[in-house]
């Protein structure tokens, strides 16, 4: 054992030195220790559900949330979105693909400094609305778009 | 470790743009083998984290409907060049990697 570790486990006890090292930056920020996984969410098969998952029934419809992805989407397996939040502090983005087998798609928790914004690509198997969940200063925000699918993506 | 991601970090306007992208299969548990008619076993992310100069910016939970080798696009601000991106998956199946790079 080195001398960095010894004295680490000395000063302080093991759960000592695991506060001390996660303060120093040697561990590194380990999924396993955020927030639990939303499983009921992802495993609606509603919209409504998903939507009632992630305390979005009250959410207000807003232009300030804005959706960018194609009004056409010709490889359902590869469909780009990006969501931009003009609403300022945004702490969190959920997406949602109205048609697909689990609406839930994903959920972007933001801090330290993380702007409303978030890129990625998805999966439809179908034409569908995507709706982009948004909650900043204590409101719920929401706004929707709707995809055309030409050719599914999910494989079937 | 790191081998299944590229990370782009750059300082625009005063807002570090970092650009992730994870090899990953995302295999939903839906599509079927047609020479079986089995369907492939769910093997997808489940979670993402990502780190600028050691404070989470952002937590992730995803389901299988992201696409094959995601790509994740975030924007932090307070961040300057030189900061350090740290960005870790974890999938279904317990798998996990994790990469660094430094914001341009």
């Amino acid at each position: 054992m080195d001398q960095f570790r010894r004295n680490l486990l000395k000063e302080c006890g093991a759960g000592g030195a695991l506060v001390i090292a996660a303060a120093a930056g040697l561990l590194p920020a380990s999924p396993a220790s955020a927030a639990p996984r939303n499983t009921e969410g992802f495993a609606a098969k509603s919209l409504a559900d998903a939507m009632a998952s992630i305390d979005a029934g009250n959410a207000i419809e807003s232009a300030d949330i804005v959706i960018t992805a194609p009004d056409i989407a010709e490889n359902g397996v590869l469909i780009p979105i990006e969501v931009t939040s003009r609403v300022p502090g945004a702490e969190s983005i959920a997406l949602l693909v109205e048609k697909n087998p689990f609406p839930l798609l994903a959920y972007f928790k933001l801090s330290n400094g993380a702007e409303g914004y978030v890129n990625t690509r998805f999966k439809a198997g179908q034409s569908s609305v995507v709706k982009a969940v948004v909650k900043a200063g204590g409101k719920t925000y929401v706004a929707s778009r709707e995809v055309k699918v030409t050719i599914g993506g999910c494989g079937g | 470790m790191a081998a299944s991601m590229k990370i782009r970090a750059r300082m625009v306007d005063g807002t570090a743009q970092v650009v992730v992208l994870i090899m990953h299969p995302m295999e939903t548990g839906q599509r079927k083998d047609p020479a079986t008619g089995q369907a492939y076993p769910a093997h997808f992310i489940q979670s993402v984290t990502a780190t600028v100069d050691g404070r989470t910016v952002m937590e992730a939970q995803w389901g299988p409907a992201i696409s094959k080798n995601p790509l994740l696009g975030f924007r932090v601000r307070g961040a300057k060049a030189g900061d350090k991106v740290v960005i870790s998956w974890e999938d279904n199946k317990g798998e996990k990697d994790r990469a660094e790079a430094t914001i341009a």
